[in-house]
Parts: C-alpha cells; structure tokens; sequence
C-alpha cells in the first residue's frame, strides 16, 4: 500500500492508548496511529492504563503489550474490564506461546497480533473491530 | 541543483542501503519504519534508531551486571533483558541483533553462562556495527537533501 493509499481517519475521531514500556515500541506505535488519523496517548505499564481510565480517560482502542512491570498486559486488561470498560482492546507482543495468547485472550482482547506492528497489521486490527472498512 | 551530483548520490545511497538488506543487517521491518517517515516527521527513521541504540546500550550494561559474577547469575534477569532487546530489534528491522538475541535467549533458557557471555559480547558488536552504517546512511541522506535532490524510496521486493 503507497502512502497515497492510505486511509484517513481523522474524520471518525477515533482515539487510541499505546501501552508499553518500550520506548522504541512506543514511538512505532504512535506514529502508526498517527498515519492514519487516530489521536493518541501513550502509558508505560498497565496500571498506568488503569490510572488513566480511573481519572476519567476513555479510548476508542487499546493497544496493549503483554510484558510489562508493575502490571502486565493480562492483568491491565483483566482490570479494565471488571471495570466495566468497553473500549477495544488489542494485544501486540511478541511472546506469542499458545497458553500465554489464550491467558491473555481470555482476559479481555478483542484482537491479537504479534510484534512488530506494521501498518498493515493495524488495519487489519481496525478492521475486525469495525473501525475501518477496507475497500 | 546538479542533477548529475544528485543522480549519483540517490544511487549510491540505494546500492548501499540493498547491501545492508542482502547482509542481513536490515529486514523488513526497517522498509515499514521508512514508509512512517514523511514531512511532518522527516527524522522519524534517525530518532527511532537512537532510542533503539540507547535502549541497546543500557539493556546490555543490565546484562553484563547480571552476568558478572559466576556463583550469582540472575538469568531472569538476563532473560528479561534479551526479551527486551529481542523486541526492540524485531521492531526496527534489525535483523542479525534480533538473530543473536534468539541464540541468547536459548543460552538463558538452559542457564548457560558462558554461552550468554559469548552472546553479549556478539550483540554489543552488532549493535555497534549496525549503528555505524545507519550512520553513513543517514549522512547519505543529508547529502542528497543538501544537493536538493529527494531521498529514493527503495523497493526490496
């Protein structure tokens, strides 16, 4: 897909939360969300995902990175959805072993997909989750 | 604009940066970080690259701690660390960092000190061999901007 091709979608205000505590990672992701429109904030762990939607913070999709300190990716989304949070959640890593996918699966994900993401991988995520419709 | 200066300068940088990738330096994944690259961030290729190199620096300065003392390895801790660099690389398209992390990850996973020594000592030369040509790389790039030219986009398929 050429850059010209690319989908914009900026007029949807769809808005997005990076978690991960890669700096590198985060910067790709950003920038990913940012190419196509999507408005975007970044934590570091998932209690600072947690934090965020406690003080009134919500996101249209989560990217969520499984490995992470203080709290992980399973346990972030486990949370997050006990409170009651509807957002789509997304897992990116890239400890993709079945029984650690299904745990985190079945914490909460909508989606999964493993590192590195690329544009086409995030397009595919947002259109499972019924936020783009390719053409 | 020389026309003639640019021409040779885009070819060289497009013959050099199909070395990188015909090496095994580079994968994939650097063709995608390029395509994120555009006028609004025109250094989003050099920054990423940095923050991958610092990250690489510090990762491996953790490992070697770690490594030090033969009777106290804390090889979940070297673990986490080559996980950590695994995934950094993989992101970036480094490719042969990322293959010496798979090969240090298996001396982890058996508790093989020596091993995960030979292995650290291979990634810190790879990363600082890698960050070197991306260097020259880069140069070539603010040569041919300097010389008014455009930068090549180069199809590796």
């Amino acid at each position: 897909m050429t850059r010209e091709e690319l989908p914009n979608l900026a007029e949807s205000k769809l808005t997005a939360l990076v978690v991960d505590d890669n700096f590198v990672n985060q910067s790709i992701h950003q920038k990913l969300l940012s190419r196509l429109g999507i408005q975007n904030d970044v934590v570091c762990n998932g209690k600072e995902a947690v934090d965020a939607h406690c003080s009134g913070r919500n996101y249209d999709l989560i990217l969520m990175d499984m490995d992470m300190p203080i709290m992980n990716g399973t346990q972030a989304t486990k949370r997050l959805r006990e409170m009651g949070i509807e957002s789509k959640i997304a897992g990116v890593t890239t400890r993709a072993n079945e029984g650690e996918k299904k745990e985190f699966m079945e914490a909460g994900l909508n989606d999964f997909q493993e590192k590195p993401l690329t544009i086409s991988k995030l397009l595919s995520i947002l259109h499972k989750l019924d936020f783009y419709v390719q053409t | 604009m020389n026309t003639i200066v640019v021409g040779q300068l885009q070819r060289q940088f497009q013959d050099y940066i199909v070395s990188l990738y015909q090496q095994g330096y580079l994968d994939n994944q650097f063709t995608e970080l390029r395509k994120l690259q555009d006028e609004g961030s025109p250094d989003f290729v050099a920054e990423v690259v940095s923050l991958f190199f610092d990250d690489c620096a510090k990762l491996i300065n953790d490992m070697s701690t770690s490594l030090e003392r033969p009777d106290h390895v804390d090889f979940k801790q070297v673990d986490s660390g080559v996980h950590q660099l695994k995934g950094s690389s993989s992101s970036v398209g480094a490719r042969r960092v990322k293959s010496v992390c798979i090969a240090f990850k298996e001396c982890c996973d058996v508790q093989n000190r020596e091993g995960c020594l030979r292995c650290l000592q291979q990634v810190d030369y790879e990363y600082k061999m890698l960050k070197t040509k991306l260097q020259d790389l880069f140069n070539l790039e603010q040569q041919i901007l300097q010389a008014g030219g455009t930068i090549p986009q180069v199809s590796m398929n």
